[in-house]
């Protein structure tokens, strides 16, 4: 159906894509694998008119085409699913669904079109809601939806089930399995070895803008795949070592906070605990009040009742997060870019930006004029670098012009580099490499080890079960009982996901018979 | 007819070049494009509009003029900060200076001369009303197309593709490109949109205002209408009302000065732009309020990356 030859794109003398050789065969799942950085990225919007080759040729359908433009991509009957949304803020989503049709419904008619079909492919969505107010996993299904509402005869997602359940991505699938049936080819881009294994037909893997293998996912190990993907072996998340358990350092006791948005959601009656030595994980499904519980957690957003949430047993729901940085606390929320980091600025600056407080000694001089300290300031952001394995180009390069997964090593390394008592990550891992986002699960299990308490909240089962030792489930903004990792399993994590409360028993009854 | 009446005349009079002007900036920022421009391009459609009714004597190719003037001044702001990339307020403050320079030099000939009104069109019928058919039904062209625009531009920005378009160029041009959409074409379209509203709000000066031509005639109107855009959070309904709320406080300055009313004039001519600033800080205030209605690109140069 579709057929690459040669296909190269260089910005300046960097060569994104070197000689790339694709083919997609009508009715295959055709996977794409590679970490970031290897020139996926370029590879597909370059087949989406989005980039234009330096050289090389496509085919469609054996004939060379050149893709102009994405309509043009969209005519030839191209469809694709951005990693960074290509969302408009501002808009309603049933909006948001018809700019991307081309004119054939009208605009009074979408909104009701959207409702069907988002029923129909299981990704339930308010076609009257602004995308302002949603969460990353519900933008994801509008664009999905966006996506195959243009009934195209190649799909290309990228990264498309890192935000849902797995019972959201199995129903996922099996829309995949169907346009599939009907001849329809889908070019799939993930990190996950296991899931491009389940359902991809074949696989094409790129490294440093190459190819480095193309076979049958089936045919091969994860990691096999793994190798040809990073180049050597990936490390796996080593749990060795044992966690003892000492005070509890992070503490939230009944909970409230009241939506701030009509969209938004509200926390009700959270309590938890964790202890020096614990990694608690938060799975649950985009949207359900993640966000809320960072904010509250990490100060964002003060709470009510100061004694809702204590860190190393000292009531600071009133307090900033400054002060709470100073109990300790580390923080890295879960958008890397303008939230974690400034990506116009240096990484020593946004060093400075995170801890110029917390590390007021040994980064500002002058007394009250707070004198950045430079030379005090590099050397750290290099040990930072060096701890976490961060690739850059330059000593001191922008935040935004690292890829994605070494931005999140550095920010989480700059957090790791205070030996925080107790750190709180919201999705540390999210559309981050598989290199990286070992590197970042270890880091976090070794912060554990060291006397720390550590809490993930993550939507990425594999994540949770690779760090946690105590799990627990937040949905609607109610968090379930903590429950510890290993009387856990990923069905019933998916039960409490879907909001099936108040049965303990039943869950760990099940988990003793598995 | 009554003094209320003559007074809620002149707001009319005073209300629509303000509209108008900020009519055509809230589709031009709409888009994503801050034209700081306004004066200049409405003081050019006053100069251009006058000159050209003295030349034919008829006020209707002068309306003409006044818009192609706009339009044309607009399309010189598009060429540098479109195709060249140049800075939008840099280039909108130039544009100012370089309107007022112009006409200046083209109105030369123009200063002192009496100059022919746009007459009324009186609506059968509804003219008749008591009290609101002189104020509404028995008006000139221009404020007949000022309400019509409103409207149109209302449902065109919000029930139509083309408008959805222009709102999704506005949040975040490097989707809309993803999408297919012809951004820079599109923004053109919009600045020329808003040139030829702020050339028909300068036409509406010396023909109707004030029939004749005063250098800088346009008076900080440019200015008004901008803050207006603001003002109204993005909304044309918002931008009528607060047109005539504006224009109502600069009618008012010049009877509380005739009548001798203790408040400085001063604190009057400010009042569009304290109001203007309060909207902001309300917006502002809160993070949804400013996702929804502002758009997010304003003011930021597209380079496609091709």
């Amino acid at each position: 159906m579709l057929a690459v030859r040669n296909l190269t794109k260089l910005f300046g003398t960097f060569a994104a894509c070197n000689g790339i050789d694709l083919d997609i065969q009508p009715g295959e799942i055709h996977a794409l694998l590679g970490e970031n950085g290897a020139g996926k990225s370029t590879l597909v919007k370059m087949l989406f008119g989005v980039l234009a080759p330096t050289s090389g040729q496509i085919s469609w359908r054996g004939e060379a085409v050149s893709i102009a433009s994405p309509s043009a991509a969209r005519k030839l009957g191209i469809g694709m699913v951005f990693q960074h949304f290509s969302l408009f803020e501002a808009l309603t989503v049933a909006e948001n669904i018809a700019l991307s049709l081309d004119g054939t419904i009208p605009l009074a008619r979408v909104a009701e079109r959207a409702a069907e079909l988002s029923r129909a492919y299981g990704l339930p969505l308010d076609p009257k809601a602004h995308v302002a107010d949603l969460s990353v996993g519900e933008r994801q299904r509008i664009e999905i939806v966006r996506a195959l509402l243009q009934n195209p005869q190649l799909i290309i997602l990228d990264e498309p089930t890192s935000v849902l359940t797995p019972q959201e991505a199995d129903r996922l699938f099996e829309t995949l399995f169907k346009l599939r049936a009907e001849g329809r080819s889908v070019l799939y881009i993930s990190h996950r070895l296991e899931e491009v294994q389940r359902i991809c037909d074949r696989a094409t893997v790129l490294r440093h803008g190459k190819v480095t293998g193309a076979c049958d996912p089936k045919k091969e190990t994860a990691a096999s795949l793994a190798r040809m993907m990073v180049g050597a072996d990936v490390p796996h998340v080593s749990a060795a070592g044992t966690n003892t358990k000492g005070d509890v350092l992070l503490e939230a006791r009944h909970l409230d906070v009241p939506a701030r948005t009509p969209f938004a959601v509200s926390l009700k009656d959270v309590s938890l605990k964790v202890h020096a030595g614990e990694v608690l994980a938060i799975a649950g499904v985009a949207g359900n009040g993640q966000g809320e519980l960072f904010d509250a957690l990490s100060g964002e957003y003060a709470v009510a009742d100061p004694n809702a949430v204590l860190i190393r047993q000292r009531p600071v729901g009133q307090q900033g997060i400054t002060a709470r940085r100073l109990l300790g606390a580390g923080f890295v929320p879960e958008e890397r870019h303008g939230h974690a980091a400034v990506t116009g600025m240096s990484l020593s600056d946004n060093l400075v930006l995170a801890r110029n407080q917390s590390d007021r000694k040994a980064f500002l001089g002058g007394g009250v004029l707070g004198v950045i300290k430079y030379v005090a300031v590099r050397l750290a952001s290099r040990r930072i670098s060096e701890a976490m394995d961060v690739r850059k180009s330059g000593d001191d390069p922008t935040a935004g012009s690292l890829s994605g997964g070494n931005l999140q090593k550095y920010i989480v390394g700059r957090e790791l580099d205070r030996q925080p008592a107790v750190l709180i990550v919201n999705q540390p891992t999210w559309g981050v490499d598989a290199g990286a986002a070992s590197r970042i699960r270890q880091a976090l299990v070794d912060l554990a080890k060291s006397g720390s308490a550590v809490l993930v909240i993550s939507q990425d089962l594999d994540e949770i079960f690779e760090v946690a030792t105590e799990v627990a489930v937040i949905s609607e903004g109610r968090l379930s009982d903590i429950y510890p990792a290993i009387a856990l399993s990923r069905e019933k994590i998916g039960l409490l996901m879907g909001g099936l409360q108040g049965q303990p028993e039943a869950l760990t009854e099940a988990a003793h018979a598995h | 007819m009554g003094i209320i009446e003559a007074i809620l005349l002149t707001v009319v009079t005073a209300a629509t070049p303000l509209v108008l002007a900020a009519i055509g900036e809230l589709v031009t920022e709409r888009a994503g494009v801050l034209n700081l421009g306004v004066e200049g391009m409405m003081i050019m459609g006053a100069v251009l509009a006058f000159a050209a009714t003295q030349a034919t004597g008829s006020p209707y190719v002068g309306i003409l003029a006044g818009i192609g003037g706009g339009a044309l001044f607009s399309l010189l702001f598009g060429f540098l900060t479109l195709t060249l990339v140049a800075n939008q307020v840099a280039t909108g403050l130039a544009l100012t200076i370089l309107g007022l320079g112009i006409s200046g030099q083209i109105g030369e000939a123009y200063v002192g001369m009496s100059g022919t009104k746009l007459p009324p069109i009186a609506i059968p019928g509804l003219s008749e009303i008591p009290y609101l058919g002189p104020l509404l039904f028995k008006q000139d062209l221009i404020f007949y197309i000022s309400i019509a625009l409103v409207i149109g531009v209302n449902w065109f920005l919000f029930r139509s593709r083309a408008g959805l378009k222009i709102r999704a160029i506005g949040d975040n041009h490097a989707s809309a490109h993803a999408l297919g959409i012809g951004v820079i074409r599109t923004r053109y379209l919009a600045v020329l949109f808003g040139g030829a509203c702020a050339g028909l709000a300068g036409a509406q000066l010396s023909l109707v205002y004030t029939p004749q031509w005063v250098e800088n005639m346009s008076a900080g109107r440019g200015w008004i209408a901008l803050a207006l855009v603001v003002f109204a959070s993005w909304r044309p309904w918002r931008v009528l009302a607060g047109g005539y709320l504006f224009g109502a406080v600069s009618i008012s300055q010049l009877h509380a000065q005739a009548l001798g009313l203790g408040i400085p004039s001063q604190f009057l001519s400010a009042l569009p732009y304290i109001a203007t600033v309060v909207v902001l800080v309300l917006i502002s205030h809160n993070r949804r309020m400013t996702l929804i209605n502002t758009p997010a690109s304003l003011g930021k140069p597209f380079v496609p990356d091709r």
